[in-house]
């Protein structure tokens, strides 16, 4: 199959194999700062925006992305000219291996953009779907508010 | 306190942009042109003969390369454990053997022309099998079990192994006579500890790609925390030299000891050099639960005899340690299950660790985090409760008499190393009494001890605490090695074979060649785990790189200080003596004569006495130190339903200086996470097949945000004089102390004790009705 994706504000034209899933799509063309931890839909580490909503792009069939807008880690910031949340959590110590870390960007982003002032209650619930084995949560946690501060501010 | 630049100061990760904009790359995100795609077809029988593998299904599939297994690949028996050489772990391995030992175990590995390919094959597979007994239980196994490991396996160092009795490992140590003493003590408690299978659950499923450079050189890029272990245990079964093989790490997303395991790399260099193409080999979740590396389940009996005056004479251990259908780390993490442990409480003059480990038909343990520690200290922290609440002793008074202390020793430090004699040392730094006191403090401890207070309809409160200590590398066998050379703008580079799993190694390593240099950080620039372009080191574990890597880092950047303020002397023709490192330069006393290290650098490189200004060196500890902690759980139990909830936890830890505070908080604060999800919910089940039966996220539940209670972590210094800059290690110890602290918190609350890990609601629930019988019926 073939079909036109937007992605990060960019049109692709991509080629792909009917059950191939957004996440391998997107890894396959050189968006491999989409990470797959599990391709099951459980840890959070694929998350996308597509057309603004928060995915597991590992649970959507590239197929039925043709012509939608997707929003990697990468069309948020980029380390030459990085988001908000990216700073705040690096400046917390939020990211250690770094695999998690796409995925709970988008989350974040997600969230701050539909409550700019979240109760820690509604971070903690808001990545419930994003999985982390190094840093037990909390410097994230953190990162987020101190992201979501800064943001409320600009 | 000395006031420093760059050491304890909240830098930015160097590498924390890059993985947090997805630009750091790791080993699946490397692609290569006319790439083979690997999968593997692994064993569906707990323990079978293959009398034949049948390809012929294969053939009219479009895009499969080639299949290699046991019939057509050398059989060359090692261990894939990464360790030291000769390796401590027995040879039982091999690529492919005509005999599966586990549910998960390799038979076959496609290449293909894409994923999709080699994944369909290696499902249609056909493999006659002979079905052969069998065993699950390591007691049994040991007893009269079928033999599990392959009738050539032996051990490469002096150790006792039996793999006909499925003897993986035994070891035996005894000070003073504790049978004697147990015989006369006032009391003995005795009791039965088992800890449980448990998954590493990186987020990154381990991956290589092995490739070759410009000239045919093999290169590697794999997700590993021993880059040159790996290539030795590559070479050797790919029958090339060392010096033809490159192994390169990018960035990995987390290891936890899981990936101190060369079980990939050899297999993806095999079709790679076979076919003189790339070759890459992704697991997926699934195959990560089921075939690569656990956390070995151990059953601990601990003995231990109380005087009249409420101490310890005598303590004894007999651990069973079922290390699975092979023996990775099976000598090591059993040791330090008595060598982590028993020196804590030195005083204990009477002790004796005895353990072996068994070969069963269950998946496969490894180095995990804690390694062995976290086993032991299950038994140890809630032994010590007990005996304290028996002898109405206050437990953290207890801790403080009985610890090791700066000065003091324990005959355990010389008598078991890893998996052989140790290496005697005195401990000189220790705040693990401050620790105890701060971390009580920050519980609120006493107001909540034995209260067992009201947390809602049918729910408890309970506190509990429990104390450890681990290591900072393996004394006089973990090597660590840096070189660092000078550019012309006064830049760095530093070149590392130390391992940065995402713990911020690149960053520490970094911080202390800066502090050496009175630089700014940002002129470090670091290379690292690379074993073309990197020095040695012996990798990322048993909690060495801030202590045995950080000391080769501050060697190497004290001899090039030298060579700078040489040359800075010649340049300003002043006695290099009366000069030092400030602020990116090098001046004499006062001040008054000054010269950037960018001057210097370039007048070396283009003018005067022409020369490149490096240096490289070394460092093998002779000593470990131990960072301590003492950790506190606050939890609330449903009486009615035996849910456990941890509602605050705090960890006082010694660490050393903390070159990287909010990273050494990190470590801490992942490793008690892992530790509670461990000690509440974290089990691998199998079915009475042998079969994995949660082999996924869905199934094997590890805690997120949501369910994360307070966490407190204190980082209480001290100076540790042998360490760089005063630090010690911590990557490992914090995750010793949720397991028991909980138990003895749930006791504290509503009066039943878990001797099984972990504490699910189920077991609580259970233990709860024992007791309501028992109450019933009279009885205590």
């Amino acid at each position: 199959m073939e079909g036109t994706f937007r992605i990060n504000g960019r049109h692709e034209l991509l080629e792909f194999s009917e059950r191939a899933t957004l996440l391998q799509v997107l890894r396959d063309n050189g968006h491999q700062e989409v990470k797959e931890g599990c391709a099951e839909g459980q840890c959070g580490s694929c998350l996308v925006l597509l057309d603004g909503r928060l995915v597991n792009s590992c649970q959507v069939f590239a197929a039925a992305a043709v012509n939608r807008e997707i929003t990697t880690v990468q069309g948020l910031g980029t380390i030459h000219a990085p988001h908000a949340i990216q700073e705040a959590l690096v400046e917390v110590g939020a990211v250690q291996c770094g695999f998690c870390t796409p995925g709970m960007v988008m989350a974040a982003y997600y969230l701050l953009r539909h409550h700019p002032d979240p109760s820690e209650k509604e971070i903690r619930r808001a990545l419930d779907g994003n999985l982390c084995r190094c840093t037990g949560y909390t410097k994230i946690i953190e990162g987020i508010r101190l992201a979501a501060r800064r943001m409320r501010q600009a | 306190m000395t006031e420093y630049q760059s050491i304890g100061k909240a830098e930015k990760k160097i590498d924390g942009l890059s993985l947090a904009t997805g630009t750091g790359r790791f080993t699946a995100d490397f692609t290569a042109d006319q790439i083979l795609h690997l999968a593997l077809c692994y064993s569906p029988h707990a323990h079978a003969l293959i009398r034949a593998v049948d390809l012929s299904p294969l053939e009219e599939m479009d895009g499969v390369v080639d299949v290699f297994y046991h019939a057509n690949v050398p059989r060359i028996l090692h261990s894939t454990a990464g360790q030291g050489y000769p390796e401590p772990s027995p040879y039982d391995a091999v690529l492919f053997d005509h005999k599966v030992r586990f549910v998960g175990d390799r038979v076959a590995m496609v290449a293909a022309e894409t994923r999709e390919i080699a994944r369909a094959a290696a499902q249609r597979i056909q493999v006659d099998y002979e079905m052969l007994e069998p065993v699950f239980d390591p007691v049994a196994a040991l007893a009269d079990g079928p033999q599990v490991a392959a009738e050539d396996a032996h051990a490469v160092i002096p150790a006792v192994y039996r793999p006909e009795e499925n003897l993986a490992a035994q070891v035996e140590i005894q000070v003073g006579n504790p049978d004697a003493e147990l015989a006369v003590a006032e009391f003995v408690e005795r009791h039965d500890y088992e800890t449980q299978y448990a998954a590493h659950c990186a987020l990154e499923p381990h991956a290589v790609l092995a490739t070759f450079d410009e000239n045919g050189r093999l290169v590697i890029i794999t997700s590993t925390q021993v880059p040159f272990h790996a290539r030795r245990i590559v070479s050797r079964l790919l029958q090339l030299p060392p010096g033809r093989v490159r192994i390169v790490k990018p960035r990995i997303g987390g290891g936890f000891g899981g990936k101190q395991e060369v079980f990939l790399e050899p297999l993806a260099a095999l079709a790679a050099l076979k076919h003189g193409r790339p070759a890459r080999l992704v697991l997926s979740r699934r195959e990560v639960f089921r075939s690569s590396r656990t956390r070995h389940p151990m059953q601990i009996r601990m003995s231990t005899g109380v005087g009249k005056d409420g101490r310890i004479t005598a303590l004894t251990m007999d651990a069973v340690m079922n290390t699975g259908a092979y023996g990775s780390h099976a000598l090591t993490v059993l040791s330090n299950a008595g060598s982590k442990v028993l020196p804590l409480l030195n005083k204990i003059e009477h002790l004796r660790f005895f353990g072996r480990s068994a070969y069963t038909n269950l998946p496969v343990g490894g180095a995990y985090r804690g390694y062995g520690a976290t086993q032991g200290y299950f038994a140890l922290g809630q032994q010590v409760d007990i005996i304290t609440r028996r002898t109405g002793q206050d437990i953290l008074k207890f801790y403080k008499t009985w610890h090791i202390k700066s000065g003091e020793t324990s005959p355990v430090f010389e008598a078991l190393g890893e998996g052989k004699a140790g290496v005697g040392q005195i401990i000189r730094s220790c705040t693990l009494s401050e620790c105890i006191d701060r971390g009580a403090a920050a519980l609120d401890w006493y107001a909540k001890r034995d209260r067992h207070l009201p947390a809602g309809k049918d729910r408890v409160k309970g506190v509990g605490m429990a104390v450890a200590m681990q290591g900072s590398g393996i004394p006089r066998v973990d090597m660590a090695s840096a070189a660092m050379k000078l550019n012309e703008d006064g830049s760095f580079n530093l070149h590392v074979g130390a391992t940065d799993l995402g713990t911020g190694s690149d960053t520490i390593l970094a911080q202390i060649a800066a502090e050496v240099l009175q630089v700014d950080l940002e002129r470090i620039v670091v290379l690292s785990s690379d074993t073309d372009l990197t020095p040695f080191d012996t990798g990322a574990y048993a909690s060495s790189t801030t202590y045995v890597s950080g000391n080769a880092v501050r060697l190497c950047a004290e001899s090039l200080r030298e060579k700078i303020v040489d040359v800075a002397g010649a340049m300003l023709q002043q006695d290099p003596a009366g000069l030092h490192l400030r602020r990116n330069g090098v001046q004499d006393a006062d001040g008054t004569r000054k010269l950037t290290i960018a001057e210097i650098a370039a007048c070396s490189l283009y003018r005067q006495n022409q020369v490149q200004l490096q240096a490289q060196a070394s460092f093998v500890g002779d000593e470990s130190p131990p960072p301590f902690i003492a950790q506190f759980a606050e939890v609330d139990v449903d009486i009615r339903t035996g849910r456990v909830v941890v509602t605050r936890f705090v960890s006082a830890v010694d660490c050393g200086q903390p070159i990287h505070p909010r990273l050494a908080e990190g470590q801490v604060e992942g490793a008690v996470v892992n530790g509670i999800s461990y000690a509440l919910c974290e089990e691998m089940l199998f079915d009475q097949r042998g079969r994995t039966t949660n082999a996924s996220f869905w199934d094997y539940k590890i805690f997120t945000a949501a369910d994360i209670p307070e966490l407190v972590t204190i980082l209480v210094e001290s100076h540790e004089e042998t360490g760089p800059f005063g630090a010690k290690s911590v990557g490992e110890i914090a995750i010793n102390g949720p397991l028991p602290a909980i138990a003895n918190a749930i006791v504290d609350a509503v009066g039943v004790r878990l001797f099984r890990a972990p504490f699910t609601q189920e077991r609580v629930f259970r233990a709860l009705e024992e007791k309501r019988r028992r109450e019933a019926a009279g009885g205590p």
